[in-house]
């Protein structure tokens, strides 16, 4: 059975789980705790030396990078054809989406959401005020785009129906209210847009899935009382050099 | 209306797409833009694309900006192939967080910003962004390429282009990164082959005269950018 090496805090994780599940495409969910630093552990080090998640590995195969591992399951389970659909334009849209996104609003919500949940415990200080304030700025410049650019007035981001593009924009939108920081606050165009997904999706599937990310609060103390602490926190403050 | 290309051969993902075009022999119109300039920031530019990078592609009415690669060509390209494809994918999502970032920002550093800008860049800046360079070839050898011709199969892909462009921004600031790493050098020697030396060298032309042209840039039009780039590089 295909097995996903996952931790339900990550974004590209849930967008990989989301969709398998939603799709109901069999998988062997394997857990790689992040706090607890299993990434570097020699055993995932033999699965992907590049040490994040999420991880595919389909018989011999393995595969990282979640929009790749997204596009393999659309291409090996031909699904329903909205979910990356054939058409030269509407594929280009997706694919336009799933570029923008990593250093956008994916590196956007990532950072407000670690200066929150890790800057403190890591670099042994509070999150100077300046830096804070560009990060909400940049987050905001990508809401801004997200809902001008890629949203417009449709009620998905190609159009009437649900896609890929969407899965990984919403979880990319949920880091942030890990740390209480609510993206979607003042923009209705975007709550109704969440809305939809969720609805597409299973609200409870939805539910689940952040069920970790909602208990966030409880990580900076859940990664200091780890054993593997001392050893993850140089890795961890290149994160915020 | 023809196919138009909005690039300014300064950008890495313009010259993949420009590289890609040029040896499929799509034709198209080379709407030129100068990003030292700040044209992207001109009206006009901000009709074809909201976010205002480049490139960005118009085919008649459809205006598209980042993915302009997936024009119908020979399939080798973008195999067809399940996992050839995957593997196309798996590289193209982790460069722009590796490779691409931290090439461009070795460029800035070492160049505009010191040069241009006028800024002095602290050496703890540039140790550690030299260290994530590091990481981003060392696994771009020993995941990507590991003992392949290419990055992906026997055949050159829109994955070794999209690489060989990225790793060519650093070396425009001086940096040989290629020294020491024979792997990664017969590798670039066999994608400049598959691309055509005469098309690669005309890609980079620009940004390889870079150093030398720095000298007659005029560093007040650089001033508007100044504060936006300082907060991302340094």
């Amino acid at each position: 059975m295909m097995e996903l090496y996952l931790d339900l805090v990550s974004p590209p994780c849930r967008s990989v789980f989301l969709f398998a599940r939603a799709l109901k495409i069999p998988f062997e969910f394997k857990r790689v705790d992040l706090a607890a630093g299993q990434q570097y552990s020699q055993e995932f080090g033999e699965i992907s030396i590049v040490r994040k998640i999420p991880v595919m590995k389909d018989g011999g195969f393995i595969l990282t990078e979640s929009t790749a591992i997204l596009k393999y399951l659309v291409q090996k389970y031909s699904v329903a054809d909205h979910w990356f659909p054939a058409d030269l334009q509407q594929r280009a849209r997706a694919n336009e989406y799933l570029s923008w996104q990593h250093m956008n609003l994916r590196a956007h919500c990532s950072k407000v959401f670690l200066l929150k949940a890790l800057f403190p415990i890591v670099m042994d200080a509070e999150v100077p005020k300046e830096t804070m304030d560009a990060a909400l700025e940049n987050l905001k410049q990508s809401l801004n785009l997200l809902e001008e650019k890629f949203l417009q007035n449709k009620p998905f981001i190609l159009g009437d129906k649900i896609s890929v593009a969407d899965v990984v924009a919403a979880v990319e939108m949920m880091q942030p209210l890990g740390t209480g920081v609510d993206g979607f606050e003042g923009r209705p165009k975007l709550i109704a847009w969440r809305e939809r997904v969720k609805k597409e999706l299973g609200e409870k599937l939805f539910e689940e899935a952040h069920e970790m990310l909602m208990k966030s609060s409880s990580l900076p103390q859940t990664l200091k009382s780890s054993s593997s602490f001392d050893k993850l926190k140089p890795m961890l403050q290149k994160l915020f050099r | 209306m023809s196919l138009e290309l909005y690039l300014d051969l300064f950008s890495q993902p313009c010259r993949s797409v420009y590289i890609f075009a040029k040896k499929n022999k799509v034709s198209f119109e080379f709407k030129k833009l100068s990003l030292l300039d700040g044209e992207h920031y001109g009206e006009e530019f901000g009709k074809i694309s909201l976010i205002r990078k480049v490139p960005a592609l118009r085919d008649g009415d459809f205006l598209e900006t980042q993915a302009c690669s997936k024009f119908k060509t020979p399939d080798f390209w973008y195999p067809a192939d399940l996992q050839q494809r995957a593997r196309v994918n798996e590289y193209l999502s982790w460069q722009h967080t590796a490779i691409r970032m931290h090439g461009s920002k070795i460029f800035w550093l070492r160049l505009l910003i010191p040069k241009v800008m006028g800024v002095e860049v602290p050496q703890e800046k540039m140790d550690s962004a030299l260290e994530d360079l590091q990481s981003s070839l060392k696994l771009i050898e020993e995941k990507f390429l590991q003992d392949g011709p290419f990055i992906v199969g026997d055949h050159i892909t829109l994955a070794d282009l999209v690489a060989i462009v990225e790793i060519m921004q650093p070396v425009a600031s001086g940096l040989d990164v290629f020294e020491g790493r024979p792997k990664l050098s017969a590798w670039r020697d066999r994608v400049q082959e598959a691309i055509g030396k005469e098309l690669f060298d005309e890609a980079h032309q620009d940004i390889l005269a870079v150093q030398e042209s720095v000298k007659t840039i005029d560093s007040g039009k650089m001033q508007i950018f100044k504060p936006k780039i300082l907060k991302l590089f340094m």
